[in-house]
């Protein structure tokens, strides 16, 4: 499909893909992260981005939320080409994107209310009773309403995660990314995690898209995987399907074996030479 | 990150100060958009300057119990004892009011800030803020940067008042010097044009060098705790090194 040029012909529609990523290359220091990335996240889908450590799972979550710029290539949001827009054009944006951080990201100095309420009172100039009442609701939703004047350093990390996500979800927005949002958790706070991602999907229409490793969570939430492995897309289908595909990339990435097209050797000169054999044996 | 250092580190220092000055163009950008978040400003400038208090009037009133000490003894072997009250207070209002509020505001404020900024990038915070398009350089840096602006000459009077409160202690109430001729001389010849507002232009500047150097050291710290530890301690030596290098540059255009 060919980028559309002007921003009046890419109107999006309710048919067209919510996130639409083309040709994305990226490269931090002397590693190529993304080498022609392509991918499409369908409106109202849960969508989960998979793959190896370090394959710039993390990367491509920023870069659709414009905090780094690629190389080369395009990333549309809701039909706006996030590389190109403004400083400002992209803090609107943001307003519409809710981002679920790996350690939460709570504002230490504020309380559970001040944090879920901040980006209220930066962006609206709503009465107090509303802000409360809003803040009330998104905190009811993921089952913290009685830990609203608790600080942050008082928390669990499983609460943390909810109230960021409460946080998160405070604008309705229509996309939330969900930076790992398993790790480190309980089963009972990773049931949670599960029920809310799956809750605010199918009640709110909210558009998600998360990264992980935990197959066995992604599959109860996710209707589609993309598996991402040297910088480019390896995989995807629905979670089930894909972990029955026969390709080596599948095979070793869900059936967890230490060796395949992922290398178990980090990239190195050779053994015997660096360990001064190579001039013994000639 | 250290090797690269060694290698270049002339190159390195320079590509570092042009970063400052980038991010110190920032954030004069952004302060118009900074003044929405007048209350953080109010929160700061409490923290800088009410919280420094303490310590910049005991510093103040040793520093001017000092001098009166030691110019009493220097102006006797002159026979001008009388000029003492001049003496100290112009030594506090030209030079040391300024430039040891300075240095005491850079090891009590500015490491609190850069060590405050640094583990708000560590945590994700500064990330956490943009994403709820709550611009980081606004809300975070540019009150933290106007707050060392606006407390640092404010406290540099306090430290001067107290200084010349210790003089007079020793010099009249300790040594026995008139008290008419203390304040008499010190009120004919300090000047208010040339003496007190060079002063606190100086002030001024160092507020804004000092707030500068820590919110740049914390918003560019490497977010581990080594990373935060450096960068802690950079801000008081850069601070204390370019207070003193401005402050003769100052000196030499403002006299």
């Amino acid at each position: 499909m060919p980028a559309p040029s002007s921003p009046l012909e890419s109107r999006p529609n309710a048919s067209t893909p919510l996130v639409e990523v083309r040709g994305l290359r990226t490269r931090l220091g002397s590693k190529t992260i993304f080498d022609g990335l392509d991918l499409d996240v369908a409106r109202g889908s849960v969508t989960a981005v998979m793959g190896p450590s370090g394959t710039g799972k993390t990367t491509l979550l920023r870069h659709l939320t414009g905090q780094l710029r690629p190389d080369a290539g395009s990333v549309r949001i809701d039909g706006e080409d996030v590389t190109r827009l403004s400083r400002n054009a992209l803090f609107t944006l943001r307003e519409r994107i809710g981002y679920l951080f790996q350690n939460s990201a709570l504002l230490t100095d504020f309380s559970v209310f001040e944090n879920v309420a901040f980006p209220l009172r930066q962006h609206t100039r709503l009465p107090e009773e509303l802000i409360r009442n809003i803040v009330l609701t998104k905190l009811q939703a993921v089952g913290l309403r009685g830990a609203a004047q608790l600080m942050p350093s008082e928390l669990s990390g499983g609460m943390a995660r909810r109230v960021a996500l409460a946080r998160a979800i405070v604008f309705d927005p229509m996309l939330i990314l969900y930076d790992e949002p398993f790790v480190g958790l309980d089963p009972i706070a990773l049931n949670q995690v599960l029920r809310l991602i799956k809750t605010l999907n199918q009640t709110l229409g909210i558009t998600s898209i998360l990264v992980g490793h935990e197959f066995s969570a992604v599959r109860r939430v996710a209707d589609r995987v993309f598996l991402i492995a040297n910088g480019k897309l390896v995989a995807q289908g629905a979670p089930d399907a894909l972990a029955h595909q026969d390709s080596p990339w599948t095979r070793q990435f869900f059936g967890g074996e230490a060796d395949g097209p992922v290398p178990f050797h980090y990239p190195a000169p050779d053994y015997a030479t660096e360990l001064g054999l190579g001039d013994a044996a000639r | 990150m250290n090797a690269r250092l060694r290698d270049n580190w002339l190159l390195d220092g320079i590509a570092r100060v042009g970063e400052c000055g980038l991010f110190f163009v920032a954030i004069l950008g952004v302060v118009p958009k900074s003044l929405r978040y007048w209350r953080e400003l109010c929160r700061q400038v409490w923290f800088v300057g009410a919280m420094s208090l303490v310590i910049v009037m005991t510093c103040g009133l040793f520093v001017g119990m000092v001098l009166a000490l030691q110019l009493y003894y220097t102006l006797s072997i002159f026979g001008g004892t009388a000029a003492l009250g001049t003496v100290v207070a112009l030594s506090l209002f030209r030079e040391l009011g300024p430039v040891i509020t300075a240095l005491l505001v850079a090891g009590r404020a500015g490491t609190a800030v850069t060590a405050e900024i640094g583990l708000m990038r560590a945590t994700d915070q500064l990330d956490a803020m943009g994403m709820m398009a709550v611009d980081p350089l606004a809300y975070v840096a540019s009150p933290r940067f106007l707050a060392g602006v606006i407390a640092m000459p404010l406290l540099a009077c306090v430290f001067n008042a107290m200084g010349i409160f210790g003089g007079h202690l020793v010099g009249v109430t300790w040594l026995g010097l008139d008290n008419g001729t203390f304040w008499g001389n010190m009120t004919s010849t300090v000047s208010l044009h040339k003496d007190i507002l060079d002063g606190l232009y100086k002030s001024i500047a160092f507020g804004g060098v000092v707030s500068l150097i820590a919110v740049f050291q914390g918003y560019t710290a490497p977010p581990t705790s080594e990373g935060v530890a450096y960068s802690t301690t950079r801000t008081v030596v850069f601070s204390s090194i370019v207070i003193l290098a401005l402050d003769f540059v100052m000196t030499a255009f403002l006299t």
